[in-house]
């Protein structure tokens, strides 16, 4: 059990960096962009052909998020230049890039047994936490610069934004880009932490992500930004301890997609039937207080006749 | 400052839905003027104030602001000259964002927005000074977010956001409309007292004639796209609410028609 959770926790501190980039566009620019399946396994395929043809590691991880980024900026052209609907243009990309990653793989799968990666010589619990905090850090200034503010509002009230001077194609478009920037970078480590990259990884990859930031705002709260990253990383351990303890209680490897899609309706849904519900007793209790009221009056005036 | 030619526009052209929305508009604002528009139900009020801002772009003629000719200029790159506040509450601001990040992008309105923090001590010190403005106490809460903030404070803090950096021109889009009358009264004093200070161009659209009267230095009346009464400063002053009612009819020939219109 203890080497489940610690296998756990160091596969959530890899899939937090992909979860902070499926929180840009989910959460901050609201723009459910489905590229991410497409452009995890981007990032995988990118470094793990580098690296296996004898690149510096480092090298293939930057270039793995440099591909992500490009992947994101054709969502964000395809919705902002060609109006096509967000849902779609991410599902277009994601088809598109099937093909793309084949074509940077050569092959379905390139193993990386007894290449040096980024994770060879490293305690991946000593040295990961504290460059997610770094990249959380980042992301916390950026969202909190002029550039980051302008991406705020555009998810916030894309009017608003516009009548002072953004462009909202150039915001989502960079917001798109790095989110999948981003993406690409989880799967380039994932991928070197594996020691494989195979076509199929980045399948239901979105899910994972929206689980990972939906658990983490429901369990750490999303009051500032500062929380809210902070939110996500616990967010996306947290979806791993639950994955190895599903996996624990007899649940097999290939049902993980449905348990996640579960979490994912149940977490989206909650908050609704709960607001109606709350609202529902609020009715009750107000409609009864003021029949009081009335009984009370009329008895009154029954009294002075 | 702001000079309109022969603007027309059509919506919906060669379908049966096909309406003159403006038809032929001739407008000069000078520098200060403070405008009333008001108008019938379908008047083209508001497609004036999109034309101008650039929403929507005219079928035919030219639109100056400060000189120069914009028609083909895109609204977020016109808006370094325009401030403008709708009629929604909630359209001028950013909700999930706090008073302070909202002040800092209305800030940046005609500026480069970079990789330089959004809110510095300096600014802050600023935005706190420009926000107690408004004597709502909002520079007392700079970090709590919009959302929070009641319809009135919200249209106030719109209002502030769209003028402190002083556009060249004000929009005020039936900006009182949606308020209760004692809030809406908060917002159209605290316009006046703004436009003044600043001594700000501004075309206001208002449902009020009473409103309409008693603001700025002119008032126009605007039916069926075309502008159909100008009264200058000089007519204003004496100027009623009977006595609009009565032009209105003398001109059309027929009554006043519009569902939410306010006679005060």
């Amino acid at each position: 059990m203890g080497d489940a959770i610690l296998g756990s926790l160091e596969l959530g501190l890899f899939y937090a960096i992909m979860a902070l980039g499926v929180y840009i566009t989910f959460r901050i620019l609201d723009f459910p962009d489905l590229t991410v399946d497409g452009s995890f396994t981007t990032g995988g395929a990118i470094a793990a052909v580098m690296i296996s043809h004898g690149s510096s590691p480092l090298l293939a991880t930057l270039c793995a998020f440099i591909g992500g980024m490009l992947a994101g900026a054709c969502t964000g052209l395809l919705h902002t230049k060609a109006k096509i609907n967000s849902l779609l243009a991410g599902i277009l990309m994601m088809i598109a890039l099937y093909s793309i990653n084949l074509r940077i793989m050569g092959k379905a799968n390139i193993p990386l047994l007894g290449v040096d990666t980024l994770i060879t010589n490293i305690s991946v619990l000593w040295v990961m936490p504290f460059v997610i905090i770094a990249l959380k850090l980042a992301m916390d200034w950026f969202l909190h610069t002029d550039l980051g503010l302008a991406l705020r509002a555009t998810g916030d009230n894309k009017r608003m934004i516009r009548s002072f001077g953004v462009n909202t194609d150039n915001t989502i478009i960079v917001g798109v880009s790095l989110s999948n920037g981003m993406v690409a970078l989880s799967g380039a480590l994932i991928a070197q932490y594996s020691a494989f990259a195979e076509i199929t990884m980045g399948v239901g990859m979105i899910v994972i992500g929206l689980a990972s930031v939906i658990i983490g705002e429901a369990i750490f709260g999303a009051r500032t930004v500062f929380r809210a990253t902070l939110s996500v990383i616990l967010g996306a351990i947290v979806y791993r301890l639950v994955v190895a303890l599903a996996l624990r209680v007899g649940l097999e490897a290939t049902d993980m997609k449905l348990m996640t899609a579960l979490i994912v309706i149940v977490a989206l849904s909650l908050p609704m039937i709960r607001t109606r519900l709350k609202q529902k007793a609020v009715i009750r209790k107000r409609t009864s207080q003021l029949e009081q009221l009335n009984g009370l009056a009329e008895t009154k005036g029954g009294g002075n006749r | 400052m702001l000079e309109m030619k022969q603007i027309s526009k059509l919506f919906n052209p060669g379908t049966p839905d096909e309406k003159v929305a403006l038809a032929g508009i001739q407008l000069h604002l000078k520098e200060g003027d403070f405008v009333t528009v008001i108008g019938s139900n379908g008047a083209g009020k508001s497609t004036l104030m999109n034309i101008i801002s650039g929403v929507m772009t005219p079928d035919s003629g030219s639109v100056r602001i400060a000189g120069s000719a914009v028609e083909a200029i895109p609204e977020h790159r016109r808006s370094q000259w325009i401030g403008r506040v709708f009629q929604d509450p909630m359209a001028g601001t950013a909700p999930t964002m706090t008073i302070q990040e909202n002040m800092a992008i209305a800030y940046n309105r005609n500026k480069r927005r970079g990789l330089s923090l959004g809110v510095t001590a300096k600014k802050r010190a600023m935005f706190a000074q420009e926000l107690s403005r408004l004597g709502l106490g909002l520079e007392n809460r700079m970090n709590a977010k919009v959302g929070l903030l009641s319809g009135g404070e919200r249209q106030a803090l719109s209002l502030l956001m769209a003028t402190f950096t002083e556009p060249r021109i004000l929009l005020l889009d039936e900006h009182t409309a949606a308020l209760d009358p004692a809030r809406a009264d908060l917002i159209t004093g605290l316009t006046q007292q703004i436009v003044q200070d600043m001594k700000l161009t501004t075309l206001m659209v208002t449902h009020n004639m009473e409103q309409a009267i008693r603001l700025g230095n002119r008032l126009i009346m605007m039916d069926k796209g075309r502008i159909i009464l100008d009264v200058p400063e000089s007519e204003k002053r004496g100027l009623t609410v009977e006595r609009l009612l009565k032009e209105f009819e003398r001109i059309r020939g027929e009554k006043f028609a519009d569902d939410r219109v306010v006679l005060g």
